[in-house]
Protein backbone atom coordinates (compact mmCIF):
# COMPACT_ATOMS: atom_id res chain seq x y z
CA UNK A 1 0.00 0.00 0.00
CA UNK A 2 1.86 3.03 -1.23
CA UNK A 3 -0.71 5.32 0.32
CA UNK A 4 -0.13 4.54 4.21
CA UNK A 5 3.45 5.41 3.58
CA UNK A 6 3.05 8.36 1.24
CA UNK A 7 -0.04 9.56 0.74
CA UNK A 8 1.02 12.31 -1.75
CA UNK A 9 0.18 9.55 -4.12
CA UNK A 10 -2.96 10.59 -3.76
CA UNK A 11 -2.17 14.29 -5.04
CA UNK A 12 -0.06 12.93 -7.74
CA UNK A 13 -2.96 10.91 -8.96
CA UNK A 14 -5.63 13.38 -9.18
CA UNK A 15 -2.74 15.84 -10.88
CA UNK A 16 -1.96 13.17 -13.47
CA UNK A 17 -6.16 12.86 -13.98
CA UNK A 18 -6.48 16.75 -14.13
CA UNK A 19 -3.52 16.85 -16.91
CA UNK A 20 -5.08 14.06 -18.87
CA UNK A 21 -8.10 15.86 -19.19
CA UNK A 22 -6.48 18.39 -20.88
CA UNK A 23 -5.95 21.29 -18.22
CA UNK A 24 -2.85 23.28 -18.07
CA UNK A 25 -0.55 22.47 -15.48
CA UNK A 26 -1.17 25.72 -13.44
CA UNK A 27 -4.97 25.62 -13.32
CA UNK A 28 -4.35 21.56 -12.36
CA UNK A 29 -2.47 23.07 -9.16
CA UNK A 30 -5.03 25.47 -8.71
CA UNK A 31 -7.92 22.96 -8.84
CA UNK A 32 -5.92 20.12 -6.51
CA UNK A 33 -5.56 23.31 -4.34
CA UNK A 34 -9.41 24.06 -4.12
CA UNK A 35 -9.88 20.48 -3.56
CA UNK A 36 -7.70 20.36 -0.27
CA UNK A 37 -8.67 23.25 1.09
CA UNK A 38 -12.38 22.19 0.63
CA UNK A 39 -11.07 18.68 2.49
CA UNK A 40 -9.09 20.19 5.23
CA UNK A 41 -12.39 22.91 5.94
CA UNK A 42 -15.00 20.18 5.48
CA UNK A 43 -12.74 18.02 8.02
CA UNK A 44 -13.15 19.89 10.89
CA UNK A 45 -16.59 21.14 10.38
CA UNK A 46 -18.14 17.69 10.42
CA UNK A 47 -15.68 17.00 13.48
CA UNK A 48 -17.74 19.78 15.49
CA UNK A 49 -20.94 17.48 15.16
CA UNK A 50 -19.06 14.63 17.05
CA UNK A 51 -17.59 17.27 19.43
CA UNK A 52 -21.13 18.99 20.42
CA UNK A 53 -22.20 15.54 20.74
CA UNK A 54 -19.14 14.37 23.21
CA UNK A 55 -19.03 17.94 24.87
CA UNK A 56 -22.63 17.56 25.69
CA UNK A 57 -22.57 14.01 27.27
CA UNK A 58 -18.90 14.44 29.29
CA UNK A 59 -20.48 17.77 30.89
CA UNK A 60 -23.84 15.86 32.00
CA UNK A 61 -21.71 13.29 33.32
CA UNK A 62 -19.41 15.74 35.59
CA UNK A 63 -23.12 17.38 36.46
CA UNK A 64 -24.73 13.65 37.32
CA UNK A 65 -26.68 13.88 34.15
CA UNK A 66 -27.20 11.48 32.16
CA UNK A 67 -27.04 14.15 28.13
CA UNK A 68 -28.67 13.57 24.99
CA UNK A 69 -29.59 9.83 24.83
CA UNK A 70 -32.81 9.90 22.79
CA UNK A 71 -32.05 10.17 19.21
CA UNK A 72 -29.93 7.40 17.82
CA UNK A 73 -27.39 5.24 20.09
CA UNK A 74 -26.08 6.91 23.01
CA UNK A 75 -28.03 10.42 21.38
CA UNK A 76 -25.27 10.37 19.05
CA UNK A 77 -27.77 11.58 16.35
CA UNK A 78 -28.63 14.70 18.36
CA UNK A 79 -26.64 17.35 16.85
CA UNK A 80 -27.90 16.47 13.65
CA UNK A 81 -31.44 16.78 14.51
CA UNK A 82 -30.03 20.01 16.33
CA UNK A 83 -28.76 20.95 12.79
CA UNK A 84 -32.25 19.78 10.98
CA UNK A 85 -34.19 22.42 13.86
CA UNK A 86 -31.65 25.47 13.17
CA UNK A 87 -32.01 25.02 9.74
CA UNK A 88 -35.88 25.83 9.86
CA UNK A 89 -35.66 28.72 12.38
CA UNK A 90 -36.87 32.29 11.40
CA UNK A 91 -33.33 34.30 10.70
CA UNK A 92 -34.34 37.72 12.36
CA UNK A 93 -32.93 40.54 11.66
CA UNK A 94 -33.14 43.07 14.45
CA UNK A 95 -34.84 46.30 12.72
CA UNK A 96 -32.07 48.27 14.26
CA UNK A 97 -28.92 46.42 13.58
CA UNK A 98 -26.08 47.49 11.28
CA UNK A 99 -27.05 44.33 8.50
CA UNK A 100 -23.60 44.52 6.78
CA UNK A 101 -21.85 43.74 10.09
CA UNK A 102 -24.62 41.46 11.62
CA UNK A 103 -24.23 39.28 8.58
CA UNK A 104 -20.30 39.24 9.01
CA UNK A 105 -20.13 38.75 12.45
CA UNK A 106 -20.67 34.86 12.71
CA UNK A 107 -19.22 34.04 9.18
CA UNK A 108 -15.90 35.46 10.48
CA UNK A 109 -16.48 33.64 13.83
CA UNK A 110 -16.14 29.81 12.29
CA UNK A 111 -13.86 31.21 9.34
CA UNK A 112 -11.32 32.56 11.50
CA UNK A 113 -10.56 29.35 13.45
CA UNK A 114 -10.78 27.27 10.01
CA UNK A 115 -8.31 29.72 9.24
CA UNK A 116 -5.73 28.24 11.65
CA UNK A 117 -5.86 24.76 10.33
CA UNK A 118 -3.28 25.11 6.84
CA UNK A 119 -0.58 26.13 9.46
CA UNK A 120 -0.89 22.64 11.27
CA UNK A 121 0.89 19.85 10.25
CA UNK A 122 -1.07 16.85 10.06
CA UNK A 123 1.86 14.16 9.92
CA UNK A 124 5.37 13.78 8.26
CA UNK A 125 4.78 15.76 4.88
CA UNK A 126 0.91 16.08 5.23
CA UNK A 127 -0.56 19.15 6.57
CA UNK A 128 0.48 22.36 6.80
CA UNK A 129 4.45 23.62 6.20
CA UNK A 130 3.87 27.56 6.37
CA UNK A 131 7.21 29.13 6.89
CA UNK A 132 5.87 31.67 9.54
CA UNK A 133 3.35 29.31 11.13
CA UNK A 134 3.69 30.77 14.61
CA UNK A 135 2.93 34.14 13.55
CA UNK A 136 0.33 33.12 11.30
CA UNK A 137 -1.52 31.58 13.90
CA UNK A 138 -1.11 35.01 16.26
CA UNK A 139 -2.31 37.12 13.31
CA UNK A 140 -5.55 34.35 12.16
CA UNK A 141 -6.55 33.58 15.38
CA UNK A 142 -7.52 37.05 16.71
CA UNK A 143 -10.10 37.07 14.16
CA UNK A 144 -12.37 35.13 15.95
CA UNK A 145 -12.56 37.46 18.74
CA UNK A 146 -12.81 40.24 16.38
CA UNK A 147 -16.13 38.73 15.07
CA UNK A 148 -17.52 38.70 18.41
CA UNK A 149 -16.73 42.44 18.98
CA UNK A 150 -18.22 42.99 15.89
CA UNK A 151 -21.34 40.51 16.62
CA UNK A 152 -21.56 42.28 20.27
CA UNK A 153 -21.55 46.01 18.06
CA UNK A 154 -23.80 45.18 15.44
CA UNK A 155 -26.69 43.82 17.54
CA UNK A 156 -27.55 47.17 18.93
CA UNK A 157 -28.33 45.54 22.21
CA UNK A 158 -27.36 46.54 25.47
CA UNK A 159 -26.55 43.06 26.54
CA UNK A 160 -25.01 42.61 23.88
CA UNK A 161 -22.55 45.68 23.69
CA UNK A 162 -21.60 44.83 27.47
CA UNK A 163 -20.79 41.39 26.22
CA UNK A 164 -18.67 42.56 23.59
CA UNK A 165 -16.53 45.32 25.95
CA UNK A 166 -15.89 42.68 28.24
CA UNK A 167 -14.54 40.54 24.76
CA UNK A 168 -12.11 43.20 24.31
CA UNK A 169 -10.84 43.55 27.58
CA UNK A 170 -10.49 39.97 27.91
CA UNK A 171 -9.15 39.30 24.63
CA UNK A 172 -6.51 41.70 24.47
CA UNK A 173 -5.34 40.58 27.77
CA UNK A 174 -4.88 37.07 27.36
CA UNK A 175 -3.47 37.52 23.32
CA UNK A 176 -0.14 38.73 25.58
CA UNK A 177 0.82 35.66 27.59
CA UNK A 178 -0.12 33.49 24.68
CA UNK A 179 2.33 35.16 22.14
CA UNK A 180 5.17 35.06 25.18
CA UNK A 181 4.50 31.06 25.69
CA UNK A 182 4.51 31.05 22.20
CA UNK A 183 7.87 32.65 21.79
CA UNK A 184 9.22 29.52 24.22
CA UNK A 185 8.75 26.45 21.73
CA UNK A 186 9.88 28.75 18.75
CA UNK A 187 13.08 29.20 20.46
CA UNK A 188 13.52 25.85 21.42
CA UNK A 189 13.19 24.86 18.30
CA UNK A 190 14.81 28.11 16.37
CA UNK A 191 12.30 27.63 13.90
CA UNK A 192 8.77 29.31 13.47
CA UNK A 193 7.53 26.60 11.59
CA UNK A 194 5.18 24.24 13.19
CA UNK A 195 6.64 21.00 10.41
CA UNK A 196 10.01 21.97 12.48
CA UNK A 197 9.00 22.60 15.91
CA UNK A 198 7.32 19.17 16.18
CA UNK A 199 10.43 17.93 13.93
CA UNK A 200 12.55 19.49 16.80
CA UNK A 201 10.39 17.55 19.66
CA UNK A 202 12.89 14.83 20.48
CA UNK A 203 11.61 15.24 24.01
CA UNK A 204 8.41 16.94 24.14
CA UNK A 205 8.55 20.49 24.88
CA UNK A 206 5.95 20.56 27.66
CA UNK A 207 8.90 18.39 29.60
CA UNK A 208 11.43 21.55 28.88
CA UNK A 209 8.73 24.23 29.25
CA UNK A 210 6.11 23.07 31.39
CA UNK A 211 5.52 26.28 32.63
CA UNK A 212 5.10 27.81 28.72
CA UNK A 213 2.56 25.14 28.19
CA UNK A 214 0.39 25.60 31.25
CA UNK A 215 0.30 29.51 30.43
CA UNK A 216 -0.52 28.60 26.27
CA UNK A 217 -3.36 26.49 27.49
CA UNK A 218 -4.97 28.65 30.50
CA UNK A 219 -4.49 31.77 28.14
CA UNK A 220 -6.08 29.94 25.09
CA UNK A 221 -8.76 28.62 27.19
CA UNK A 222 -9.36 32.74 27.93
CA UNK A 223 -9.57 33.00 24.18
CA UNK A 224 -11.76 30.83 23.02
CA UNK A 225 -13.93 32.23 26.63
CA UNK A 226 -14.79 29.00 27.62
CA UNK A 227 -15.93 28.67 31.43
CA UNK A 228 -13.74 29.87 34.09
CA UNK A 229 -13.34 32.69 31.61
CA UNK A 230 -16.78 33.12 29.56
CA UNK A 231 -17.77 36.22 30.58
CA UNK A 232 -18.56 37.70 27.49
CA UNK A 233 -21.55 35.14 27.05
CA UNK A 234 -22.41 34.75 31.32
CA UNK A 235 -26.31 34.04 31.34
CA UNK A 236 -26.91 35.14 35.07
CA UNK A 237 -25.41 38.23 34.04
CA UNK A 238 -26.03 39.77 30.41
CA UNK A 239 -28.35 36.69 29.07
CA UNK A 240 -26.52 35.70 26.26
CA UNK A 241 -23.75 38.30 25.93
CA UNK A 242 -22.82 39.24 21.89
CA UNK A 243 -25.07 36.35 20.69
CA UNK A 244 -27.89 37.79 21.99
CA UNK A 245 -29.64 38.70 19.03
CA UNK A 246 -29.05 36.29 16.59
CA UNK A 247 -31.01 33.21 16.09
CA UNK A 248 -31.10 30.43 13.94
CA UNK A 249 -27.95 29.06 11.62
CA UNK A 250 -26.36 32.57 12.48
CA UNK A 251 -26.25 31.33 16.32
CA UNK A 252 -25.35 27.53 15.17
CA UNK A 253 -22.15 29.32 13.30
CA UNK A 254 -20.85 31.07 17.07
CA UNK A 255 -21.79 27.55 18.48
CA UNK A 256 -19.41 25.97 15.85
CA UNK A 257 -16.85 28.27 15.82
CA UNK A 258 -16.35 28.19 19.45
CA UNK A 259 -16.46 24.40 19.66
CA UNK A 260 -13.82 24.16 17.12
CA UNK A 261 -11.95 26.73 18.17
CA UNK A 262 -11.90 25.08 21.74
CA UNK A 263 -10.69 21.85 20.13
CA UNK A 264 -8.00 23.43 17.69
CA UNK A 265 -6.69 24.86 20.81
CA UNK A 266 -6.14 21.16 21.67
CA UNK A 267 -4.33 20.59 18.20
CA UNK A 268 -2.26 23.74 18.68
CA UNK A 269 -0.95 22.43 22.43
CA UNK A 270 -0.28 19.09 21.11
CA UNK A 271 1.52 20.20 17.91
CA UNK A 272 3.53 23.17 20.17
CA UNK A 273 4.50 21.29 23.29
CA UNK A 274 3.24 17.55 23.06
CA UNK A 275 5.31 16.09 19.90
CA UNK A 276 2.60 16.58 17.31
CA UNK A 277 1.86 13.93 14.95
CA UNK A 278 5.45 12.16 16.38
CA UNK A 279 4.57 8.41 17.52
CA UNK A 280 6.29 5.07 16.83
CA UNK A 281 5.85 4.38 13.44
CA UNK A 282 4.51 7.63 12.54
CA UNK A 283 7.84 8.56 10.72
CA UNK A 284 6.96 5.63 7.81
CA UNK A 285 3.26 5.67 8.66
CA UNK A 286 2.35 9.12 8.41
CA UNK A 287 -1.77 8.20 8.45
CA UNK A 288 -0.64 6.66 12.08
CA UNK A 289 0.64 10.46 12.54
CA UNK A 290 -2.43 11.86 11.89
CA UNK A 291 -4.48 9.49 14.14
CA UNK A 292 -1.32 10.14 17.62
CA UNK A 293 -2.10 13.81 16.70
CA UNK A 294 -5.66 13.83 16.66
CA UNK A 295 -5.54 11.64 19.94
CA UNK A 296 -3.14 14.18 22.03
CA UNK A 297 -5.90 17.27 20.62
CA UNK A 298 -8.61 14.99 21.81
CA UNK A 299 -7.38 14.28 25.24
CA UNK A 300 -6.54 18.30 25.71
CA UNK A 301 -9.45 18.98 24.82
CA UNK A 302 -11.54 16.58 27.19
CA UNK A 303 -8.98 18.53 29.97
CA UNK A 304 -11.31 21.64 28.21
CA UNK A 305 -14.37 20.16 28.55
CA UNK A 306 -13.69 19.22 32.16
CA UNK A 307 -12.15 22.40 33.47
CA UNK A 308 -15.74 23.80 31.70
CA UNK A 309 -17.66 21.12 34.29
CA UNK A 310 -15.79 21.95 37.21
CA UNK A 311 -14.83 25.87 37.83
CA UNK A 312 -16.62 28.58 38.51
CA UNK A 313 -16.69 31.90 36.38
CA UNK A 314 -14.40 34.32 37.52
CA UNK A 315 -15.27 37.75 38.00
CA UNK A 316 -13.70 40.17 35.28
CA UNK A 317 -11.32 42.13 37.65
CA UNK A 318 -9.74 39.27 38.92
CA UNK A 319 -10.23 37.94 35.19
CA UNK A 320 -7.79 40.83 33.97
CA UNK A 321 -5.48 40.76 37.57
CA UNK A 322 -4.61 37.29 36.03
CA UNK A 323 -3.81 38.11 32.54
CA UNK A 324 -1.59 41.17 33.31
CA UNK A 325 -0.31 40.63 36.94
CA UNK A 326 0.25 37.03 36.80
CA UNK A 327 0.40 35.05 33.41
CA UNK A 328 2.19 38.32 31.68
CA UNK A 329 5.34 38.59 34.08
CA UNK A 330 5.40 34.52 34.76
CA UNK A 331 5.93 33.88 30.88
CA UNK A 332 8.39 36.68 30.64
CA UNK A 333 10.76 35.69 33.88
CA UNK A 334 9.92 32.05 32.05
CA UNK A 335 11.20 32.93 28.62
CA UNK A 336 14.04 34.90 30.05
CA UNK A 337 15.37 31.26 32.13
CA UNK A 338 14.68 29.59 28.83
CA UNK A 339 16.81 31.75 26.32
CA UNK A 340 19.67 32.02 29.17
CA UNK A 341 19.99 28.20 29.99
CA UNK A 342 19.04 26.86 26.67
CA UNK A 343 22.08 28.69 25.29
CA UNK A 344 24.34 27.99 28.30
CA UNK A 345 23.25 24.02 27.83
CA UNK A 346 23.74 23.90 24.07
CA UNK A 347 26.41 21.61 23.62
CA UNK A 348 24.57 19.14 25.78
CA UNK A 349 22.36 16.21 24.49
CA UNK A 350 18.45 16.52 23.86
CA UNK A 351 17.58 15.02 27.08
CA UNK A 352 20.16 16.50 29.67
CA UNK A 353 18.96 20.10 28.09
CA UNK A 354 14.68 19.21 28.75
CA UNK A 355 15.78 17.98 32.33
CA UNK A 356 18.08 20.98 33.58
CA UNK A 357 15.42 23.54 32.05
CA UNK A 358 12.44 21.07 33.63
CA UNK A 359 14.59 22.14 36.90
CA UNK A 360 14.51 25.22 36.07
CA UNK A 361 10.86 25.85 35.62
CA UNK A 362 10.39 24.10 38.76
CA UNK A 363 12.38 26.62 40.38
CA UNK A 364 10.57 29.73 38.98
CA UNK A 365 7.28 28.04 39.85
CA UNK A 366 8.43 27.29 43.55
CA UNK A 367 9.65 31.40 43.48
CA UNK A 368 6.63 32.44 42.41
CA UNK A 369 4.23 30.20 44.81
CA UNK A 370 6.26 32.23 47.97
CA UNK A 371 6.03 35.49 45.92
CA UNK A 372 1.94 34.76 45.75
CA UNK A 373 1.77 33.89 49.38
CA UNK A 374 3.65 36.76 50.29
CA UNK A 375 1.08 38.67 48.43
CA UNK A 376 -1.82 36.80 49.91
CA UNK A 377 -0.66 37.81 53.23
CA UNK A 378 -0.25 41.67 52.38
CA UNK A 379 -3.77 41.35 50.98
CA UNK A 380 -5.19 39.85 53.43
CA UNK A 381 -5.39 40.92 57.30
CA UNK A 382 -3.79 38.29 59.72
CA UNK A 383 -7.05 35.65 60.67
CA UNK A 384 -5.98 35.83 64.31
CA UNK A 385 -8.75 36.98 67.25
CA UNK A 386 -7.51 39.56 69.55
CA UNK A 387 -8.78 39.75 73.04
CA UNK A 388 -12.06 41.29 73.24
CA UNK A 389 -12.56 41.18 68.87
CA UNK A 390 -13.63 38.73 66.68
CA UNK A 391 -11.57 37.49 63.75
CA UNK A 392 -13.98 37.45 61.20
CA UNK A 393 -14.39 40.97 59.29
CA UNK A 394 -17.80 41.87 58.56
CA UNK A 395 -19.39 39.89 61.34
CA UNK A 396 -21.22 41.51 64.56
CA UNK A 397 -22.44 39.50 66.74
CA UNK A 398 -25.59 39.82 68.34
CA UNK A 399 -27.19 41.10 71.31
CA UNK A 400 -27.20 39.35 74.30
CA UNK A 401 -30.22 38.04 74.73
CA UNK A 402 -32.17 37.25 78.12
CA UNK A 403 -32.37 34.26 79.23
CA UNK A 404 -36.26 32.93 78.99
CA UNK A 405 -38.09 33.14 82.39
CA UNK A 406 -35.98 35.80 83.67
CA UNK B 1 5.23 32.09 -6.19
CA UNK B 2 5.79 29.84 -2.82
CA UNK B 3 2.51 27.43 -3.29
CA UNK B 4 1.62 27.38 0.55
CA UNK B 5 0.90 30.70 0.25
CA UNK B 6 -1.64 29.85 -2.28
CA UNK B 7 -2.90 26.97 -0.92
CA UNK B 8 -3.65 29.72 2.12
CA UNK B 9 -4.95 32.57 -0.18
CA UNK B 10 -7.09 29.74 -1.59
CA UNK B 11 -8.32 28.67 1.89
CA UNK B 12 -9.28 32.58 2.63
CA UNK B 13 -11.71 32.04 -0.04
CA UNK B 14 -12.96 29.49 0.61
CA UNK B 15 -13.22 29.02 4.72
CA UNK B 16 -15.88 32.38 4.77
CA UNK B 17 -18.05 30.77 1.71
CA UNK B 18 -18.05 27.08 3.78
CA UNK B 19 -19.15 29.51 6.79
CA UNK B 20 -21.47 31.56 4.37
CA UNK B 21 -23.46 28.44 3.23
CA UNK B 22 -25.81 27.22 6.27
CA UNK B 23 -26.13 30.61 6.71
CA UNK B 24 -27.65 31.42 3.59
CA UNK B 25 -29.52 27.74 3.68
CA UNK B 26 -30.79 28.66 6.37
CA UNK B 27 -32.04 31.99 5.66
CA UNK B 28 -33.99 30.56 2.82
CA UNK B 29 -35.72 27.65 4.75
CA UNK B 30 -37.25 29.33 7.46
CA UNK B 31 -39.83 31.16 7.78
CA UNK B 32 -40.21 34.91 7.04
CA UNK B 33 -42.92 36.49 9.14
CA UNK B 34 -41.26 39.77 10.49
CA UNK B 35 -42.87 41.90 12.77
CA UNK B 36 -41.97 45.50 14.52
CA UNK B 37 -41.91 43.68 17.87
CA UNK B 38 -40.18 40.45 16.75
CA UNK B 39 -37.92 42.90 15.46
CA UNK B 40 -37.13 45.17 18.29
CA UNK B 41 -34.41 44.71 20.87
CA UNK B 42 -34.83 41.63 22.67
CA UNK B 43 -33.52 43.38 26.45
CA UNK B 44 -36.33 42.85 29.13
CA UNK B 45 -39.27 42.81 27.67
CA UNK B 46 -39.69 46.66 28.28
CA UNK B 47 -38.95 49.29 25.99
CA UNK B 48 -35.68 49.50 25.30
CA UNK B 49 -34.14 53.07 26.65
CA UNK B 50 -31.79 54.66 24.59
CA UNK B 51 -29.31 53.77 21.97
CA UNK B 52 -26.77 50.86 22.53
CA UNK B 53 -24.44 52.55 20.53
CA UNK B 54 -22.38 54.28 23.29
CA UNK B 55 -18.85 55.58 23.71
CA UNK B 56 -16.44 53.67 25.43
CA UNK B 57 -15.25 53.48 28.92
CA UNK B 58 -11.75 55.11 29.09
CA UNK B 59 -10.45 52.29 30.64
CA UNK B 60 -10.59 49.89 27.71
CA UNK B 61 -8.45 52.24 26.19
CA UNK B 62 -5.88 51.89 28.58
CA UNK B 63 -5.76 48.30 28.32
CA UNK B 64 -5.99 48.41 24.60
CA UNK B 65 -2.78 50.73 24.62
CA UNK B 66 -0.47 48.26 27.15
CA UNK B 67 -1.68 45.43 24.86
CA UNK B 68 -0.74 47.47 21.88
CA UNK B 69 2.51 48.45 23.04
CA UNK B 70 3.69 44.70 24.31
CA UNK B 71 1.98 43.15 21.07
CA UNK B 72 4.26 45.09 19.00
CA UNK B 73 7.78 44.42 20.87
CA UNK B 74 6.98 40.88 21.21
CA UNK B 75 6.75 40.21 17.35
CA UNK B 76 10.07 41.53 17.41
CA UNK B 77 11.42 38.71 19.60
CA UNK B 78 10.22 36.38 17.27
CA UNK B 79 13.28 36.70 14.29
CA UNK B 80 15.60 37.25 17.47
CA UNK B 81 13.79 33.42 18.60
CA UNK B 82 14.76 31.89 15.48
CA UNK B 83 18.29 33.00 14.80
CA UNK B 84 19.12 32.07 18.53
CA UNK B 85 22.00 29.41 17.37
CA UNK B 86 23.69 32.19 15.15
CA UNK B 87 23.55 34.81 18.09
CA UNK B 88 26.78 36.02 19.83
CA UNK B 89 26.21 36.18 23.49
CA UNK B 90 26.01 40.14 23.13
CA UNK B 91 23.31 39.56 20.72
CA UNK B 92 21.78 37.33 23.41
CA UNK B 93 22.06 39.71 26.88
CA UNK B 94 20.96 42.86 24.36
CA UNK B 95 17.35 40.42 23.78
CA UNK B 96 17.67 39.50 27.16
CA UNK B 97 18.00 43.68 27.80
CA UNK B 98 14.46 44.36 25.61
CA UNK B 99 12.91 41.78 27.72
CA UNK B 100 14.06 43.60 30.88
CA UNK B 101 12.56 46.75 29.48
CA UNK B 102 9.52 44.97 29.02
CA UNK B 103 9.02 44.19 32.25
CA UNK B 104 10.00 47.52 33.29
CA UNK B 105 6.97 48.46 31.50
CA UNK B 106 4.32 46.11 32.51
CA UNK B 107 5.79 47.05 36.10
CA UNK B 108 5.28 51.00 35.39
CA UNK B 109 2.03 50.33 34.06
CA UNK B 110 1.26 48.58 36.87
CA UNK B 111 2.53 50.56 39.33
CA UNK B 112 -0.08 53.89 37.61
CA UNK B 113 -2.70 51.46 37.95
CA UNK B 114 -3.33 51.08 34.72
CA UNK B 115 -3.98 47.71 34.85
CA UNK B 116 -6.64 47.81 37.78
CA UNK B 117 -10.72 47.89 36.98
CA UNK B 118 -12.15 50.41 38.50
CA UNK B 119 -16.40 50.00 38.57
Amino acid sequence: MAFLQDPTVIVEWLRQLFLGWGLSPSLASLLLYVLGALALATGPLLWVIFLIWFERKAVARIQDRLGPNRVGPYGLLQPFADVLKLLTKEDIIPAKADKFLYWLAPILSLAGVLLLWPAVPLGKGIGGNVNVAVLYLVAVGTLSTFAILLAGWSANNKYALLGAFRTVAQMISYEVPIVLALLVPVLLARSMNLQDIVAAQDVWFVVAAPLAALIFFVASIAEVGRTPFDLLEAESEIIAGFHIEYSGMKFAMFFAGEFLHAFTTGVLGAVLFFGGWRGPGAESYPILGLLYLWIKAFLLYFVIVWIRGTFPRIRIDHLLNFSWKFLTPLALVALMVTAVLDKMLAPLGAWPRALALLVANGVIWLATQRWLRGVEKRLQPPMVAQPGEYPVAHYTPPEPQAAEGD
Amino acid sequence: MDPTWVFIGVFFILAPLLAAAPILIGHYLGPHKPNPIKNDVYECGLKTVGDAWVRFKVQYYLFALVFLIFDVELVFLYPWAVAYDMLPTFAVLEGLLFIIMLLAALIYAWKREALDWYD
